[in-house]
């Protein structure tokens, strides 16, 4: 990793990260960004498309040779390639064709020198029912906890996961998010970048928000949520009384669907919309989440 | 190197290859189906002109008057009799007449010697006679290394060569990088796996198409088979030289077929470059298959030995470690263009 000014490095931290800088041709991907991932904790970069989360997980993975800036592993020996210490699984990967679920693991196994790990990751990442299946005939399910085993055939202290669920049916997502809580159960440090806000709020200790290469926000998603909001969100369907009656007030902020407004005390909004002949039949409220975070630090959604 | 990360990479390739069923097939048909055919076309006894070879510096008068013959003077000084007599053998020549000694040579076997033997004793009655044996090589027997050695360069290019592409583009490779293989584990994988693929389907397509046309082979299958090996191990060399970098199948294409057109027209495959314009030759000792086709060509219808094509041996293995170097070294894992 390239060294400028290291600091002090907490020899506790999975990872330490200082003044981390990548550009391509004119665009800064990140905009010298620096964070602490503690040992053992789940932290996840969040953050829309196109805001430097890949880049900076590459960079951490030693595929993408940043700019500038430190990136250390207190934790790792230094002695031996960073390779064989982390597991990654990519937002896209594919794999050869033609090959069936165990012989991909033992084909990883042996990258790796060690095939221990085989039988213990095919009850943790439930593989066994489709373990002689070609890896290209798998669901988006089976395929990514392929992928998580194959992340981990060498034990990693670290693990990167890279937008893991994607693409994945609510079912499916919701038995990777467990598999993963028994992984950072084992002790394994988690990198996770992911644009799903209750994914985050899930498996996540610590999370970092990204926005145009760097980070805006930083903390665990209980502290951030209540730094930044008291109270709940209302809200309301954008019918022409809604917007007539919001029309010119800077508390509301409308959104694709609905109209919504920030408030400390529910019962007070609720009397003055009664009060204003304004229905309320179709009315929601709820805590805010990192979503509203997002759209309240950066002004855009964080899934655009 | 790490024999079990190569060994890794080397068994999926070959679960890749073997299991895809439909390219296989075409692997094997292809090639048989070429060589069917050109044998099929060429089956016929080619030009029924008579061919003399005669030893002189002009034609002598006495044979200006022979018509539909086709007369190939040799200067006395500085022909090689030994390669002259080999075309009489193998019938490439009719007869071989030397006026000023009043010798001439006939394959005793051949129909055609016969008539020209006629000939010449008309107008050479003392002309004493040599007799030569040996079988008949024509085109389809100087043809065949050709088309078997243009099969092997097409097969370990494109093979080769996309696959690369194809993995570059897809992410195999970036997924390989995170792990602690080095590209000279995984260009030597791809390597052998495909060396032996070839080897495998050419000794098959080889061994099929000689138990069913029986065209020429004088020489060893042995050396036949070191010549293959050579062979195999430079154009793969050279198909991931080619595809090191790139991860546009479009480009590698241009590129591969920037690299296999010349070498189907200038190394020998469908003629010879006996006589080409010494450029020609020049640049067609600089292509891999020219040393492929020329040494199998040599063993299979001269009965060379592994010594007489020694320079096409060295040449090989020459170009063999300079692509594999070359390839290792430019080796890229990701999208480069």
């Amino acid at each position: 990793m390239k060294a400028s000014n290291a600091g002090a490095v907490d020899p506790n931290s999975a990872i330490f990260v200082s003044n981390l800088k990548k550009s391509y041709a004119l665009l800064n991907a990140v905009n010298a960004i620096s964070f602490e991932v503690k040992k053992g904790s789940c932290f996840g970069l969040l953050g829309p498309n196109g805001a430097g989360k890949t880049t900076t997980l590459e960079m951490l993975e030693g595929l993408i040779i940043p700019d500038s800036g430190f990136i250390e592993f207190p934790c790792l020996p230094k002695n031996k390639s960073i390779q064989q210490h982390i597991g990654i699984q990519f937002q896209e990967t594919a794999l050869q064709d033609f090959i069936r679920v165990e012989e991909s693991l033992e084909m990883f196994a042996d990258l790796y020198g060690s095939r221990n790990k085989i039988e213990e990751l095919i009850q943790q990442c439930h593989l066994q029912d489709f373990l002689h299946q070609d890896t290209k005939k798998l669901s988006g399910g089976q395929r990514q906890r392929l992928l998580l085993a194959l992340a981990l055939i060498h034990d990693p202290e670290i693990l990167f996961l890279d937008e893991p669920t994607t693409g994945l049916d609510p079912q499916s997502r919701r038995n990777f998010w467990n598999l993963i809580k028994s992984i950072k159960e084992t002790g394994t440090t988690i990198v996770l970048t992911t644009h799903y806000m209750d994914e985050a709020e899930f498996l996540c200790d610590d999370i970092a928000i990204m926005d145009q290469g760097k980070i805006i926000a930083r903390g665990s998603p209980e502290a951030l949520l209540s730094e930044h909001f008291k109270g709940a969100v209302i809200r309301l369907p954008k019918t022409p009384e809604v917007l007539q009656h919001f029309n010119n007030n800077q508390r509301a902020k409308e959104t694709e669907l609905f109209i919504e407004l920030f408030t400390d005390s529910i019962e007070t909004e609720i009397k003055q919309l009664i009060q204003h002949n304004v229905s309320i039949d179709k009315i929601k409220i709820d805590n805010p989440n990192l979503d509203d975070l997002f759209l309240k630090l950066t002004g855009h959604e964080l899934r655009s | 190197m790490q024999l079990k990360r190569f060994l890794a990479i080397f068994k999926a390739r070959n679960h890749e290859f073997w299991r895809d069923r439909a390219s296989l097939s075409w692997n094997l048909a292809f090639p048989l189906l070429l060589i069917f055919g050109f044998t099929f076309i060429f089956s016929g006894d080619g030009k029924s002109e008579l061919k003399i070879g005669v030893v002189a510096q002009s034609l002598p008068k006495t044979l200006e008057s022979i018509k539909y013959t086709d007369f190939i003077l040799y200067q006395p000084n500085t022909y090689q009799k030994d390669e002259i007599l080999k075309k009489v053998s193998h019938h490439q020549i009719d007869l071989l007449l030397d006026p000023a000694s009043q010798f001439y040579w006939v394959n005793s076997t051949s129909p055609k010697g016969y008539l020209a033997e006629q000939l010449v004793v008309a107008k050479f009655p003392k002309a004493q006679s040599q007799t030569i044996e040996g079988r008949a090589i024509n085109y389809v027997d100087w043809v065949i290394p050709g088309i078997l050695g243009m099969n092997i360069m097409f097969s370990c290019l494109f093979g080769v060569g996309y696959v690369i592409v194809r993995y570059r583009k897809s992410g195999v490779l970036k997924r390989l990088k995170a792990t602690p293989i080095t590209s000279f584990e995984f260009v030597a994988a791809q390597i052998a796996s495909r060396f032996i693929i070839v080897v495998t389907i050419s000794s098959v397509i080889f061994l099929a198409t000689w138990f069913l046309i029986d065209f020429a082979v004088l020489g060893s299958l042995l050396t036949l088979l070191i010549i293959l090996c050579l062979g195999t191990l430079s154009l793969i060399a050279l198909g991931l030289l080619i595809a090191a970098r790139s991860s546009s199948e479009e480009l590698t294409g241009g590129l591969l077929n920037f690299a296999s057109w010349p070498m189907m027209f200038l190394s020998g495959v469908w003629f010879s470059l006996e006589g080409a314009p010494k450029t020609i030759v020049i640049m067609a000792d600089f292509l891999p298959l020219t040393h492929l086709v020329q040494a199998a060509r040599k063993v299979m219808t001269e009965g060379a030995t592994l010594y007489e094509v020694q320079y096409h041996i060295l040449l090989l293995i020459i170009m063999s470690v300079i692509f594999f170097i070359g390839a290792g070294v430019s080796f890229s894992w990701g999208k480069n263009r």
